[in-house]
Parts: structure tokens; C-alpha cells; sequence
């Protein structure tokens, strides 16, 4: 077993408690949370292997029907590294969206936009040996949500990724460079710190796109690290 | 000025949202096809050593209301005490479950094998525990916890030790409720909170 986890330092992520995003006033803690080092609970973690991965997973295009999904084609790659920098190799990372409508296939979507016949909306990879991965998807739209009386959702990515460790466990959101909606999202601005906010922003990326097929976006993620073992061999 | 930390920081979490299970539970969702099963639909596989236990549970918002749309992963040892990956784990505990509450009841349920009590550094020993982790709309950065087993040694368990308002270690213990049946409530905020975890 490796080290201790660094300590999550709360002050860069979003704040539990925000009465502009409604649904977070009934749903976060009151109550300080219960600090102390990590334990093997925290330093171990599943991992899962390349044989879990199909051959389409990681293209959101066509990995529902076969047939191709409506939309701007882009291309969303990136590294998975911890905050010492080092890459985080063979980690799940899976992905969800709306359509290009901005609608999701779920029971609880009632928004108009039609569902796209052939867009599931979910999509996996493993990072390769340098922390690398990349999927192929359509842009989401935006679309509106009950919060305040006109509130929308900036086109984005919802991103889950494991790490190594139970305790390394994040689920994000990726906007894409230039959304006017990121400014004025209740979700987005939970994040108060505008630099960490910003680090959530894919920019558009032309070298990776390619001609007459697709945009691309770079999406790095840094998930929490090891504090480097001071006595060798004690555990 | 001083010198730079050579750290990176960590990525900020976003809430997961209320279509999390698209993307994590998509069977259940009813996106059929794209993935053969669920991602952690069982934490053993046949053969498993240890006590079969089943926990059930709900998830209370601040106003009492059930929550119908969170998810919860679940990752634990196995019946001795060792995490998978670990020298001489049970290779039939992968210790990982994810599982939603259900859309009507607001029910959850794990079945799993108890684990044991779990050795850490400087011979620190938990007792046995099931570590949680829960996401849904509203939860703006994914909560820690931990089901404890009313009825273990929980003397020397140092996570719990360190609770200072005693009555609130109540609050991670599952309860009996049959044979290898077991009941574990998270109060998300309000009366009976939960104790969420920093670690
Ligand atoms: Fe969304």
C-alpha cells in the first residue's frame, strides 16, 4: 500500500451549501465534515481492466444504435495526472451528456427537444500509460432547468473518474470555451473561485481537430495524490 | 514571496447531477445495449467467504423526503479484512457496488459479505466498515461515509473515537433487522445527520 492522501483542500471546490442552486439547500451537510488521514478504505480502490471496455464505448456517435448521432462532431481528449504531476495510467473514466438538442434519454427529461433516435449519451475509456485518454461525442446543447424562472444548463460533460484510490473518486462537468451561459449557471458558479472554475473550460483545441470531421477539445483532469511515504516500509 | 509548491491542484467537483445514472447505471435507466451489464452490480462473485448480509436503506434530505434520484458505490474489504489487489484477498470480493435509490420508494439495497476489521499504519485496526460514497442533484461535491455493524468491537476503531458528540456515532451504525438483514438510514442534513467524512 502506498501513502496517506493529500488532505482535499474544500476551498477549491464548489461550496455543498448554495441557495442559488435550489436543490442544495436540502441536500448539503449542516454539519462540519469528520477530518482526519486516510485510512486503507480511502488508499485502495477498484480497478478495472482494458477487458471491461468494448470497441465502440468510447465513441458516444455510434456506440447506441451503430447509426450515427445528430450534431457537431468533436473529439474530447486529455490527461488524468494527481497533483504531483504524475499521469494517472489505466483509470475508468465515463461520460454522460444531453443530446445535441440538449435532451437526455431519461424518464425525467420532460424538455421539448426531441430525442435523437441514435444518441444513448453515455460513453467509457481507460487512460492509456501516460494518463491519456480521448472519446468521440457530439456537442451538447444547452438546455433549461427548474431553479430560477429561466435558468439553462451551458452545453457540457458530465466526467466520472476513479483514480486509484476510493478516495481519489470525482465527478465533474466539462463546459466548452466562449458559452455565455457559464457566467450566468447557478451549477457552474457554485465553484467560487474563478481560476478553478476556468479549469473546468475545455478550449478549443485545432491541432487535434481534423478537416471536414471534427472539432476537438482538451479536457485535463488532476485528481488528489500521495503524500510521499516518510517511513519506509511501515506499511 | 516564497518558492512555488510543485503541486498541481485538484480538479473541482461538479454535482453529478439528476442523469447520473445515464452515464453510471445505464441499465437502469433503461439505456440498454451500449454497455453488456452495469458497471459493480455485485461486490462477490460465487464463492465469496463470509457472512451474506443484505443492508437496506433510504436517503433523507433536510425536510425528511426520501431522495428517489441519488447514487451510492460502495468498496470494502473482504470477510478477512483485505482490500482486492491486497496479498491473500479473496479473489471472489471485487469489494466495489454501485447501486441508485429506487425511483419510487427512495430505497437502496447491498448485498454483499460482511468484511473484517481492517489493519492500517502504526497497527491501527478499523473495525469492520463499508466505505459509501453518495452523488445525486444537489450533492455539489460527492459525500463520504461509512456503514459500521452495531454489535462489533467498536472500542479502539479510531475514526469513531475521534466523534466527539457521542450520540452521533449511532448515526454510522447499520441495524439488525433479521437474520443477516441490516438497516443503514443517511440523513443528508437537519436531525439525525449523518456523519460525512473528510479523509
Ligand atoms: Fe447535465
Amino acid at each position: 500500500m502506498s501513502g496517506a492522501l493529500r488532505p482535499r483542500r474544500r476551498e477549491i471546490h464548489p461550496r455543498p451549501y448554495d441557495p442559488a442552486y435550489k436543490t442544495s439547500v436540502t441536500r448539503a451537510p449542516a454539519l462540519p465534515l469528520l477530518s482526519m488521514e486516510s485510512t486503507p478504505s480511502e488508499e485502495t480502490g477498484p480497478r478495472f481492466g482494458h477487458s471491461l471496455i468494448g470497441p465502440r464505448d468510447a465513441d458516444l456517435i455510434h456506440n447506441f444504435t451503430g447509426n450515427p448521432a445528430i450534431g457537431e462532431r468533436i473529439r474530447v481528449h486529455g490527461r488524468v495526472l494527481d497533483e504531483a504531476g504524475r499521469p494517472v495510467p489505466e483509470t475508468l473514466l465515463e461520460v454522460w451528456q444531453a443530446n445535441a438538442g440538449g435532451r437526455y434519454r431519461h424518464v425525467k427529461d420532460g424538455y421539448t427537444a426531441p430525442l435523437d433516435p441514435n444518441f444513448g449519451g453515455c460513453g467509457r475509456c481507460l487512460t492509456d500509460g501516460e494518463g491519456r485518454y480521448e472519446f468521440m461525442t457530439v456537442k451538447p446543447g444547452a438546455y433549461p432547468w427548474p431553479n430560477g424562472p429561466n435558468d439553462w444548463r451551458p452545453a457540457h460533460i458530465h466526467v466520472s473518474v476513479f483514480g486509484h484510490a476510493f478516495g481519489q473518486r470525482l465527478i465533474t462537468q466539462m463546459y466548452f470555451e466562449g458559452d455565455p451561459l457559464i457566467a450566468r449557471c447557478p451549477i457552474a458558479q457554485t465553484v467560487r473561485d474563478r481560476a478553478q472554475l476556468d479549469r473546468l473550460v475545455a478550449p478549443l483545441d485545432m491541432g487535434e481537430s481534423r478537416g471536414m470531421d471534427y472539432l476537438a477539445y482538451k479536457f485535463d483532469i488532476v485528481l488528489r495524490g500521495r503524500r510521499r511515504s516518510v517511513f519506509e516500509g511501515e506499511m | 514571496m516564497v518558492q512555488p509548491l510543485d503541486t498541481l491542484t485538484e480538479t473541482a467537483s461538479q454535482t453529478a447531477g439528476p442523469y447520473v445514472h445515464i452515464g453510471c447505471l445505464p441499465s437502469f435507466t433503461g439505456i440498454e445495449g451500449v454497455y453488456p451489464e452495469d458497471l459493480g452490480r455485485s461486490p462477490i462473485a460465487e464463492g465469496a467467504a463470509g457472512e451474506r448480509i443484505t443492508i437496506r436503506g433510504h436517503i433523507y434530505d433536510a425536510t425528511g423526503w426520501a431522495l428517489r434520484d441519488a447514487m451510492i458505490e460502495s468498496w470494502q474489504a473482504d470477510a478477512a479484512g483485505r482490500y482486492p489487489g491486497q496479498a491473500g484477498a479473496d479473489p471472489a470480493v471485487t469489494g466495489f457496488a454501485r447501486f441508485a435509490c429506487d425511483g419510487e420508494s427512495g430505497e437502496w439495497r447491498l448485498d454483499t459479505v460482511k468484511p473484517g476489521p481492517v489493519r492500517g499504519r502504526g497497527g491501527q485496526v478499523w473495525a469492520p466498515h463499508i466505505a459509501l460514497w453518495i452523488v445525486a442533484r444537489g450533492i455539489n461535491i460527492g459525500l463520504q461515509t461509512r456503514i459500521y455493524f452495531a454489535g462489533d468491537d467498536h472500542a479502539s476503531d479510531p475514526l469513531l473515537a475521534r466523534i466527539e458528540q457521542r450520540p452521533r456515532v449511532e448515526t454510522l451504525m447499520a441495524r439488525p433487522e433479521g437474520e443477516g438483514a441490516w438497516r443503514f438510514d443517511i440523513r443528508l442534513r437537519g436531525e439525525g445527520e449523518t456523519v460525512f467524512l473528510d479523509l
